[in-house]
């Protein structure tokens, strides 16, 4: 646990300061939400890999979304957005509908609020960069939940234990590629070393850009922001929020040392005032 | 784990190989040039009233929160008190007896050992697996201040227990030569849980603001100092309830104190944060806190000025400073729980914040 892994911003090699002296690259998620098409191959390729009990079966009134939001029974969770936008578009101006989908997930963060909070060391930096839950460590103290600014890990009640996304770490380690990368149709989950990813998701955004996209734009693949980098980053055609996501999360262990700070000085005044309350001596 | 090491790779081809030629269109429209304004965080000069409806250009994916609302249910604010009592009451016990106060050091050391006894049940009570507690001391986690709390607490059990016991035993035991040697120990056990009393009373502070909860985090400069002022006047309501009121002039006197430093944070919280604020000052957890304000107010006034010539007004006042305690912590952690439900409290501050960094040129 050095200094630097609270810090925050960019950090070079998340997996060697995790104590990984030698490593596969970082590997992660380039999520381009401009080719999703909402078909939730992913929700269920993840489930069917990992075995994850249902969420319900409830009808949200939300669009297509039944889901809802990622959670300890959804690792994978499909947006979906109806915007009525106006158009300016040969022969009439007007309005036109617009879909929106996007396949969310746990962001691996650079700077992981649920790892540096967790108490027992049940969440742990994996080789390839990403951060797990060992099931077997995990006493439920719900911490990391609160923790997570993009709301993503969540005990699920009736096992007592925390749970999210692991980038398919078994299958990582058998060399195949996460479920759900596998299961996309339209290569909207797209999985490799980050920085390849990194690369591919620049040219795409340009490419969009350039074909009259304006709006397309990178989200959490900045290792300057408050997390320090997402090692699962998406395209998105909107504000995040729009989807659901924080506009500018930070990993709350950013303020760590201040937070120690005042507690410290909180419990020197306590001391303190039952010292002087003490300090006439004993009783007249 | 790492035996793979740097000769990992991959068995099949990755099925978005060449995902870059991809050259789908994603639509035929282009902006209409309209650019939303930016949303306002309310308050920030503190002085004026903050707006109960969010702005109107706040977007949200159908209104549902951005966080997860807390795993924690209201046990761990029971906890939170209960543990503040503890600390307070193991200080007031250890200073009465190196005073000559029997009767508060007997309140001190019996309290502090309920109210731990009776707070560690309701934090073990809520987690999901209490059968694994014990693997909170399988690491030492700085970043973690859970698992710094476990220590902390390991740490400040057994002398309060040992001080406990020897308060405790029948004179009978007394004589015999364990019971001299327990009733010498509970003086330096004594001491040596207060000692590590304060870091008990804050330590739950820096727990709940290193969260990702807006109320909790934002509040992380006062939280601290309301709970240790919240301690102190808990515990000196419990001395003034339980001792003598000639032995219980030091616990009227940190009762003053901490009830003086926690309505100034409090104050300061509401008056600060913006608007976070609003989730200190409405529905449940506003009702919580303000009624923890009032009867904070009335049980240090009564037991400051009528505390030494009445019993009656000192048990009254301490069971006010008590009830104040309860609902202080209560309402913190209500306050907390309603800031990761409505998606107002993360998606506007952010968003202000980015203004401001955009409108800010970078050096």
């Amino acid at each position: 646990m050095t200094a630097q892994q609270i810090r925050p911003g960019p950090l070079q090699d998340v997996t060697a300061e995790a104590g990984f002296a030698a490593h596969p690259p970082r590997m992660g998620f380039f999520t381009d939400t401009s080719v999703c098409i909402g078909c939730k191959a992913c929700e269920v390729a993840c489930k069917e890999w990992n075995l994850i009990p249902d969420d319900g079966f409830n009808l949200l009134g939300m669009s297509f979304d039944n889901t809802g939001q990622l959670g300890a029974n959804s690792w994978r969770h499909v947006a979906f957005i109806e915007q009525q936008r106006p158009v300016r578009r040969e022969p009439v101006d007007g309005t036109e509908l617009r879909w929106l989908m996007a396949s969310d997930v746990c962001k691996h963060c650079t700077h992981a609020g649920c790892l540096d909070v967790c108490p027992t060391g049940a969440l742990f930096r994996t080789e390839f960069g990403t951060v797990v839950v060992q099931q077997d460590i995990c006493n439920g103290c719900g911490y990391c939940v609160s923790a997570c600014p993009f709301g993503v890990i969540e005990r699920r009640e009736e096992d007592g234990r925390a749970w999210k996304c692991t980038m398919c770490y078994d299958r990582l380690h058998d060399g195949l590629e996460p479920a759900c990368a596998k299961a996309c149709p339209t290569d909207s989950i797209q999985f490799g070393p980050l920085d390849e990813l990194r690369e591919r998701a620049a040219d795409r955004v340009d490419q969009l850009r350039s074909s009259g996209v304006p709006e397309a734009r990178l989200y959490g693949e900045d290792p300057g922001d408050g997390v320090g980098g997402d090692g699962a980053f998406f395209l998105l055609l909107d504000e995040p929020e729009v989807y659901g996501l924080p506009p500018d999360p930070v990993a709350p262990t950013r303020d760590l040392a201040r937070i120690y700070g005042f507690a410290a000085a909180a419990a020197g005044a306590l001391l303190a005032a039952a010292v002087s309350v003490f300090a006439g001596g004993r009783r007249r | 784990m790492s035996t793979q090491g740097g000769d990992w790779q991959m068995r099949e081809p990755r099925s978005d190989e060449g995902a870059r030629d991809i050259a789908a269109r994603s639509g035929g429209w282009v902006r209409s040039g309209e650019r939303r304004k930016a949303p306002r965080a309310g308050g920030a000069d503190g002085s004026r009233e903050l707006s109960m409806v969010p702005p109107a250009d706040f977007t949200s994916y159908y209104g549902r929160p951005v966080l997860k609302p807390p795993a924690w249910k209201d046990d761990v604010a029971f906890y939170i008190f209960l543990g503040g009592l503890a600390a307070g009451s193991s200080l007031l016990g250890a200073g009465a007896d190196l005073t000559g106060r029997p009767s508060l050091r007997r309140a001190g050391r019996l309290g502090a050992l309920g109210s731990l006894a009776l707070g560690a049940s309701f934090l073990i009570r809520d987690l999901g697996r209490p059968e694994r507690l014990i693997n909170m001391l399988r690491v030492v986690k700085p970043t973690s201040p859970m698992n710094l709390g476990a220590w902390i607490l390991t740490a400040f059990g057994p002398g309060v227990a040992v001080a406990a016991a020897s308060e405790l035993m029948p004179p009978r035991l007394r004589r015999t030569l364990a019971g001299r040697a327990l009733a010498g120990l509970g003086r330096p056990a004594g001491l040596a849980s207060a000692a590590i009393a304060p870091a008990v009373a804050s330590y739950t502070a820096a727990l709940i603001s290193q969260t990702a909860v807006p109320a909790w985090h934002e509040a992380h400069p006062e939280l601290p100092f309301i709970f240790t002022g919240s301690s102190a006047a808990s515990a000196g309501g419990l001395g003034m309830l339980v001792a003598t009121p000639a032995d219980a002039g030091p616990a009227r006197l940190l009762a003053l104190y901490g009830a003086l430093v926690e309505l100034a944070a409090s104050e300061s919280v509401q008056r600060r944060l913006g608007l976070v604020a609003e989730a200190f000052t409405s529905g449940e957890a506003g009702a919580n806190l303000q009624r923890a304000r009032w009867l904070t107010i009335g049980g240090v006034l009564g037991g400051t000025l009528l505390g030494r010539r009445s019993r009656l007004a000192a048990v009254a006042s301490g069971a006010a400073l008590l009830a104040g305690g309860f609902y202080q912590r209560l309402g913190l952690f209500r306050a907390g729980v309603a800031s990761t439900a409505d998606p107002k409290y993360t998606i506007v501050p952010q968003r202000a914040r980015l203004e401001r960094r955009d409108t800010t040129p970078s050096a």
